[in-house]
């Protein structure tokens, strides 16, 4: 009796439920209290063999974004990994005060996950709330934005054998969102650098070079023109670059990058810059693997993580079984690495990335004509053959 | 008279006139000429325009003798004043001599100078001339080159750039140990100037399309005040479409499909990415020539402003964007047939594989290109002689 019951119980743990984590099992329960004690932003439970279960939070978004959070649900439950999902729905809700605030299920949520996938979010303009993107970020203080460009093959575009990444300074910079009118007509807008910010930065980028076996890192910088804030900023990444000299460091003006980017993009690797210029140069890198519907983003923090798809709600397709969700699916895996879940990872990266080389199941926006669903199924077979 | 000196002095600085070009360059036949403010200001003796000639560092030096060499042999009546600025005249009265000489001759041919950062008190040099100038205005026209081996070749973008405000006002304070702040700043003034300068080129040329370019998303006050100048000065111009984007977008759009834009109006530092990658776009940082303009003076340099530090004394650089810079000026000072004359030169000689330096994927030296573009001058400048004979 007592060894059927246990059986029962082991049972229960091994298969993960497929709905958002709502009615969880004691025994679990039990866990994620457990290992609130492990330090790290990444929550392991300690397995003593069978599977180890991490809860993550889900933020399907707009427009097309409930479709491929889906798509990308599918699609782990076909690898097997070990995710429990956990929807939240940011849209903002008007306070007491008659702002608009995140809803407090997020901050809940993440607290307890400290893992998050983010599908593309409708920024309303004007209507009286900080951009939600940003609010996250603030929120926990999502410092480093990580963006792996690489080319894909099977989608065809006029730059071949791209293979860098972007990580750029996320809460400072040009966007600390400091203005001021100072007289009517002229205006002054402040871009702040800090060393504790450019210190941070530069120190992630050696460690995800080291971790991803990549061989140089390149500070891009205008400090001939903004001395003092970019020089900061370039002072702050040579002190790091001379504790980390297993990893090749150079420096670059943003205009001579902009340059050679669009002339030979295979001679650069790891790309650390502030703020602005690496919106700018990771939105010009993903221009040349095939646009934001193709890349995968990451967002990495003190207190957590979130993964995300950049490109938008595209509410034109949306509901119409059109989506393409590579970008959501190459972000979540770039998740699981981060969760040390690399092999699941590796597994669902070839079976998509096969999918597109074959080109017989492609999306509408890949150049098929096939359904998001149809795509999903591909992937899924592949990953299950 | 009082009239007509008035008339004169009026400030017209954005009324580029235009006059087509003997040679062909892609499918735009166009230059710029001087506005009647701006030849006032230029130097002429006996016929022939004095021109301040600054060689900077990198490669300035090598590639301003092969222009001076080039002139010489096409008889483009220009006289050289050669004013000594690089990166290692730090004392302020380099400067103070190199401004004089270009407010004498109205007109300057400029190498890039280096700016070594990492010395606090070493001021830049190209932004000081060109804010004490006040050249406001940068202008970068990228086209695609014949036989030159780019990506694209129906490119035809001109970039028309803010050159003295914005990013590159050089106002930064470090309010508390390890805390920088770098200002911004952005005038209606300044803005609404380079939005009337960008639209009457854009009428003036023929051009369809008007495109600012922004991130009035997050910087609501700063570039909100550009764009908004923008749309103001475009309700004059019903004939040109105006829209805008913004600067992310942009240089993804640029990547993927560049034959989409037109006029591109920037603030300064958004104008120096765009710059940057429609130049890689076309062909590299040694094809693409530049100018900068204000209302009364104007000083061509290469399009990217590079300095080519690593290429110095090895005779491998690109001498094309100079050279059509030195053509622009030319066009600029009146002299449209020697102009055409050496421009025609030059893009037939370096759509030619074995005269195409190593940026351009060639083997050849800087040398073995002046020579070809000479010898392919001097045949037209025979003819023209016996014909005046």
């Amino acid at each position: 009796m007592a060894a059927r019951a246990i059986r029962t119980a082991f049972s229960q743990i091994n298969s993960v439920p497929k709905s958002h984590g709502q009615g969880v099992l004691p025994f679990l329960q039990e866990r994620f209290l457990e290992s609130q004690s492990c330090p790290s932003n990444t929550r392991q439970y300690s397995s003593a063999g069978s599977a180890s279960i991490q809860k993550v939070t889900m933020i399907p978004g707009d427009g097309i974004g409930p479709e491929i959070s889906q798509a990308v649900k599918d699609i782990f439950e076909a690898a097997g990994a070990p995710i429990i999902w956990e929807d939240v729905d940011v849209t903002p809700i008007k306070g007491p005060d008659g702002n608009f605030h995140l809803p407090q299920a997020i901050f809940d949520s993440m607290a307890e996950t400290k893992m998050g996938l983010k599908g593309p979010l409708a920024t309303p303009i004007g209507k009286g709330h900080k951009s939600l993107n940003l609010a996250l970020r603030k929120a926990f203080s999502l410092y480093a934005n990580v963006r792996p460009c690489k080319s894909i093959e099977g989608y065809k575009t006029p730059y071949d054998e791209v293979d860098l990444v972007t990580i750029r300074e996320n809460t400072e910079g040009e966007y600390s969102g400091i203005e001021h009118t100072i007289v009517d007509g002229v205006v002054q807008s402040i871009k702040l650098i800090t060393e504790t910010a450019s210190r941070r930065v530069a120190e992630y980028a050696f460690k995800f070079a080291r971790d991803n076996n990549r061989s140089t890192v390149t500070a891009v910088h205008k400090a001939n023109i903004m001395r003092m804030s970019d020089g900061l900023f370039l002072k702050c990444c040579r002190e790091v670059a001379s504790k980390n000299k297993d990893i090749k460091f150079t420096e670059h003006y943003l205009d001579t990058v902009c340059l050679n980017m669009v002339q030979d993009p295979t001679q650069f690797d790891v790309l650390v810059m502030p703020n602005l210029y690496g919106d700018i140069l990771s939105d010009l890198c993903a221009g040349l693997i095939g646009g934001l519907g193709v890349t995968p983003s990451g967002n990495i923090g003190e207190d957590g993580a979130i993964f995300e798809s950049v490109h938008g709600t595209a509410p034109d397709i949306a509901g119409q079984d059109k989506a393409n969700p590579t970008a959501l699916l190459l972000s979540a895996v770039m998740m699981l690495r981060h969760m040390q879940l690399g092999e699941y990872g590796d597994r669902i990266e070839k079976a998509a990335l096969d999918t597109i080389r074959e080109g017989e199941v492609l999306t509408g926006d890949l150049g098929g004509e096939a359904t998001c669903s149809a795509f999903t199924k591909e992937i899924c077979r592949r990953i299950q053959s | 008279m009082a009239a007509l000196t008035r008339r004169l002095l009026c400030n017209t600085a954005w009324r580029q006139t235009v006059v087509p070009s003997l040679s062909s360059f892609g499918n735009r036949n166009y230059t710029i000429n001087a506005t009647e403010q701006q030849v006032l200001s230029c130097a002429k003796y006996g016929g022939r325009h004095c021109v301040t000639l600054m060689t900077g560092d990198g490669v300035g030096p090598e590639i301003l003798t092969h222009v001076q060499e080039i002139f010489r042999y096409a008889g483009a009546p220009i006289d050289f004043e050669t004013v000594e600025i690089n990166s290692s005249t730090t004392d302020a009265a380099y400067l103070e001599a190199a401004l004089l000489s270009v407010q004498r001759n109205g007109v300057a041919l400029k190498g890039n100078i280096e700016t070594k950062f990492d010395d606090a008190e070493f001021r830049s040099m190209n932004v000081a001339l060109r804010s004490r100038l006040d050249l406001w205005s940068n202008i970068v026209w990228c086209r695609s080159f014949k036989g030159v081996n780019a990506r694209y070749d129906d490119i035809d973008i001109v970039l028309i750039r803010e050159n003295t405000e914005g990013e590159y006002s050089s106002l930064e304070h470090e309010s508390v140990t390890g805390v920088v702040e770098s200002l911004k700043i952005i005038t209606a003034e300044k803005c609404e100037r380079i939005a009337r300068y960008a639209f009457d080129f854009a009428a003036r040329n023929g051009r369809k399309k008007v495109t600012a370019i922004h991130k009035a998303n997050i910087m609501k006050l700063a570039d909100g005040l550009f764009l908004e100048s923008c749309r103001k000065v475009s309700e004059d111009y019903a004939d040109i479409k105006f829209s805008d984007m913004i600067i992310d977008n942009a240089s993804m759009q640029m990547v993927s499909r560049p034959q989409q834009f037109d006029v591109l109006l920037m603030p300064n530092l958004y104008g120096n990415i765009l710059s940057s990658i429609a130049a890689g776009l076309v062909g590299g940082a040694g094809l693409v020539p530049g100018m900068n303009v204000g209302a009364k003076y104007a000083v061509f340099e290469s399009g990217t402003r590079n300095s080519g530090r690593s290429l110095k004394g090895k005779n491998i650089a690109n001498p094309t964007g100079m050279l059509l810079a030195s053509c622009d000026m030319l066009d600029y000072l009146g002299h449209h047939n020697v102009g055409a004359l050496i421009r025609e030169s030059v893009l037939d000689v370096i759509a030619q594989p074995q005269h195409q330096t190593p940026d351009m994927g060639g083997q050849a030296t800087t040398t073995d290109v002046i020579q070809a573009i000479i010898d392919d001058i001097k045949p037209k400048t025979q003819t023209r002689n016996q014909q005046a004979n």
